[in-house]
C-alpha cells in the first residue's frame, strides 16, 4: 500500500499536436479545477513537446495554476516510448494524486502504457467525475434510476470517482482506483465544459521546467511521417445542427445517407452515424456519435433509424432538441427525444424536406 | 517466426440486449461472439502466415465455455489454441488481465521475430488499454489502431490512425500491434480447418501453469490484484418521453414547431 499523504495535486496531460494543444485540453483543466476545489488542490498542466511554454501558459486561463513543460526535439511528434518515459519519471517524483488525458487516440495509447508501469489503476473514456460525495449522490440523483436515499456512502471518501459508460454502453459504471495514486483516468474529448478563458490568470500561470532525461536509445518506434486526412473530417463537434442515421437506413444505405445530407443541408447541419452504420462500413469512423464515438451538444440533434442504445445516447442526449424518427414506436431512441416521429425515415425525411420549404416560403 | 493473437470472447453487445425483469442486464441470456477488433488481429496473423509460413497462437482468457470460439479460430487457420482459465484470475480489471495475458504469452515465447497482435479494444469494455499494458509488461514496443502493416524482414511500417489523419512508424519485431476493422477484411472458416479443428487440442493454461511467472503475484491478478474497482453500476433515467407527432402530417407538424421555434 502507498503512503498517500505525498500525493498531491490533480495533473493534466495535455496533448499536443503539430506544436498546438488539443481542445480537449482546455475542457480537462477547467473540469480539474472544479475538483480541485472540491479537494482544495492545486492544478497542474503538463505539457510535452519543443518549444511549448507560449501555448502552454494558455492552460492557466481555463483554470492551471502550473504548467510542466518539458521541450525536447524528441517530444515534439508522439511516440508511446518517449512520453511514458517522461511522464512517468515526473508523477513518480511529483506525486499527483490524480492525472487525467483526453481519450484521443493518443491519450488511449499513453495512459495504458504509463498506468501499467506505474502499477496504478486507469478508468477509460470517463464522461464524469467526482471527488465531493455529497457532490457525487447529487449526480446519481440526476442520472441514475438508485434510489438515492437508500444509497449508503461514506460522507469523507476523497477518492476520485470516474463515471463511464460500460458493458457496450448499455449502462454506466462508477470506477475507484482506492489502493494506487495517481488515480488515472481518459476522459471523452467534447464532454466536459470549457470555463470562460481569463486572461489574468494566465498571465499568472506558473511555468515549471523539470530536469528530465530522454534519449533516442529509448524511442523503439520510428516516426516515419504524420499526414493529415485528406478528406476534411466531419466536425461534429462543433456543429449546430447534426442529422445522424443508423440501421434503419439498411434496406438502401446509399439513398438513407443521401436523405440525411439532404436534410442536414436544410437544416445548416452536418450528418453523424450511429456505431452500426459505421461497423458495417457505410460511414467513416469520423461521423460515428456516441460511446465509442464523438459525444455532442448541437441545437438539433436529428436521430434516423436509430434505436437508442445508451452506446448512442451516451453521446448526444445532452443536445437541446432532439427529434426521432424510428418505425420501431418503443426504440428507446424515443425516451431521449423532444419530438417523436413512428415512421419509415425513407417517407418521413422527404416529407419533412417538403414541409419545411413549405414553411419557410410562408415565413 | 510467430505471431500471437490475444482474442476475448463478448457478449454481443451490438447485437440484441437482454434484460431482467428488474431491469438489470442478462448477460447470460445475450450472445457471445469473438470480439471483431480480435478477428483482425487474427487476420494480420494469418497473413502472416499466409506470406512466410509463421505458426500462429491464439490466447484467450476466460471461462470454460471459450473453447469454442478458440475451435473457431483454429478452423480459420490458427495453429494453436490456449485457453487461459482459472478462479484465481476471475474479477480481474486491465491491470490484472494484462499481467495474465502478458505471463501467457511469456509461456508461449516471444522470439526475436515474433509480433503479437491483439485487438484494439472488446466491444464490452471499450477501455483499448490491455493491449498496451501487455505490451507494457512484456517490455515491448507498441503501435496500436494499426490500419495497415507492411513487413520486410524483421522491420514493420504500420499505417498508425489519428482522429485526423495517420501516422507512418516503423518497428522492429519482436513488437506489440494493435488492429482495428481498417486493416483487413477477416477470413471466413474453411471446410478443411472446420475438419481439422476438432483433432487440435485445446491448451489450458490455469494458475498452477503461469504462477512462476513474477508477473503471477496474489496481489496483481484477479480481483484482489485489480487497481480499479467497481464503486457503483447504474442505468440512467430515460429523459421524460417528449412529444409524439403521429397521423400522415406528422412531417408537416414537425416542420412548423420547428418554424415557431425559429429553428428552421
Amino acid at each position: 500500500m502507498t503512503d498517500f499523504s505525498e500525493y498531491k495535486g490533480i495533473w493534466v496531460f495535455c496533448e499536443q499536436r503539430n506544436g498546438e494543444l488539443m481542445p480537449t485540453d482546455f475542457e480537462l483543466v477547467s473540469e480539474a479545477a472544479r475538483l480541485a476545489k472540491e479537494i482544495g488542490c492545486k492544478v497542474t498542466g503538463v505539457v510535452l513537446g519543443n518549444g511549448m511554454e507560449t501555448a502552454a501558459k494558455e492552460l492557466g486561463g481555463y483554470g492551471a495554476d502550473e504548467v510542466i513543460v518539458c521541450d525536447d526535439p524528441l517530444l515534439e511528434v508522439y511516440t508511446t516510448d518517449a512520453y511514458t518515459k517522461v511522464l512517468c519519471d515526473l508523477v513518480n517524483e511529483y506525486k499527483p494524486e490524480a492525472l487525467l488525458m483526453g481519450a484521443t487516440n493518443i491519450g488511449r495509447d499513453l495512459g495504458p502504457r504509463c498506468a501499467a508501469r506505474l502499477h496504478t489503476g486507469l478508468t477509460a473514456d470517463a464522461t464524469h467525475l467526482d471527488v465531493d460525495t455529497k457532490e457525487y449522490i447529487e449526480f446519481l440523483r440526476s442520472s441514475s434510476t438508485l434510489d438515492v436515499d437508500t444509497v449508503k456512502l461514506d460522507e469523507d471518501d476523497r477518492n476520485l470517482k470516474m463515471t463511464r459508460p460500460a458493458f457496450g454502453g448499455h449502462m454506466m459504471a462508477t470506477i475507484i482506483c482506492p489502493r494506487f495514486r495517481p488515480q488515472m483516468s481518459t476522459v471523452r474529448p467534447g464532454v466536459m465544459k470549457k470555463a470562460e478563458f481569463d486572461q489574468a490568470k494566465a498571465d499568472a500561470c506558473q511555468v515549471i521546467r523539470p530536469a528530465f532525461s530522454i534519449s533516442k536509445e529509448d524511442i523503439h518506434v520510428e516516426v516515419l511521417s504524420v499526414e493529415k486526412a485528406a478528406k476534411k473530417m466531419v466536425d461534429l463537434i462543433g456543429a449546430n445542427v447534426v442529422v445522424s442515421v443508423g440501421r434503419g437506413i439498411s434496406k438502401n444505405v446509399k439513398e438513407g445517407i443521401a436523405l440525411a445530407e439532404k436534410l442536414a443541408d436544410a437544416m445548416g447541419g452536418v450528418v453523424g452515424a450511429s456505431r452500426a452504420v459505421v461497423d458495417a462500413g457505410w460511414m467513416s469512423s469520423d461521423h460515428q456519435v456516441g460511446q465509442t464515438g464523438k459525444t455532442v451538444h448541437p441545437k438539433i440533434y436529428v436521430a434516423l433509424g436509430i434505436s437508442g442504445a445508451i452506446q448512442h445516447t451516451a453521446g448526444m442526449q445532452d443536445s437541446e432538441l432532439i427529434i426521432a424518427v424510428n418505425k420501431n414506436e418503443s426504440a428507446p431512441i424515443f425516451g431521449v427525444a423532444d419530438y417523436g416521429i413512428v415512421g419509415d425515415l425513407f417517407k418521413v425525411v422527404p416529407d419533412l424536406l417538403k414541409a419545411m420549404e413549405a414553411e419557410r416560403a410562408v415565413r | 517466426m510467430k505471431a500471437i493473437v490475444c482474442v476475448k470472447q463478448v457478449p454481443d453487445t451490438a447485437g440484441k440486449v437482454a434484460y431482467k425483469p428488474d431491469g438489470t442486464l442478462d448477460r447470460a441470456a445475450m450472445e457471445v461472439v469473438t470480439n471483431p477488433d480480435d478477428l483482425n488481429a487474427l487476420e494480420a496473423a494469418l497473413q502472416l502466415k499466409d506470406e512466410a509460413g509463421c505458426e500462429v497462437v491464439v490466447i484467450s482468457m476466460g471461462p470454460a465455455p471459450a473453447e469454442g470460439m478458440l475451435r473457431e479460430l483454429l478452423a480459420r487457420g490458427a495453429d494453436r489454441a490456449i485457453l487461459v482459465s482459472g478462479r484465481e484470475f476471475g474479477g480481474s480489471d486491465t491491470f490484472a488481465t494484462s499481467q495474465i495475458l502478458a505471463a501467457a504469452v511469456n509461456r508461449v515465447g516471444v522470439g526475436p521475430d515474433d509480433i503479437v497482435f491483439c485487438g484494439r479494444q472488446a466491444i464490452d469494455g471499450d477501455t483499448a488499454q490491455v493491449g498496451p499494458q501487455i505490451a507494457e509488461k512484456l517490455h515491448l514496443p507498441q503501435v496500436s489502431y494499426a490500419a495497415e502493416i507492411k513487413k520486410d524482414g524483421n522491420q514493420l511500417t504500420v499505417k498508425r490512425m489519428l482522429e485526423d489523419g495517420f501516422m507512418m512508424l516503423r518497428v522492429d519485431t519482436p513488437c506489440l500491434i494493435t488492429c482495428i476493422k481498417e486493416l483487413n477484411q477477416p477470413r471466413y472458416m474453411n471446410v478443411r480447418g472446420i475438419f481439422e479443428c476438432f483433432d487440435k487440442e485445446i491448451e489450458v493454461f490455469d494458475y498452477e501453469a503461469l504462477k512462476d511467472d513474477p508477473l503471477i503475484e496474489t496481489d496483481t491478478i484477479g480481483l484482489k490484484g485489480s487497481p480499479t474497482n467497481v464503486f457503483k453500476a447504474f442505468t440512467p433515467p430515460q429523459k421524460g418521453a417528449g412529444a409524439m407527432l403521429n397521423g400522415d402530417d406528422a412531417a408537416a407538424k414537425l416542420a412548423s414547431i420547428l418554424a415557431e421555434k425559429h429553428l428552421i
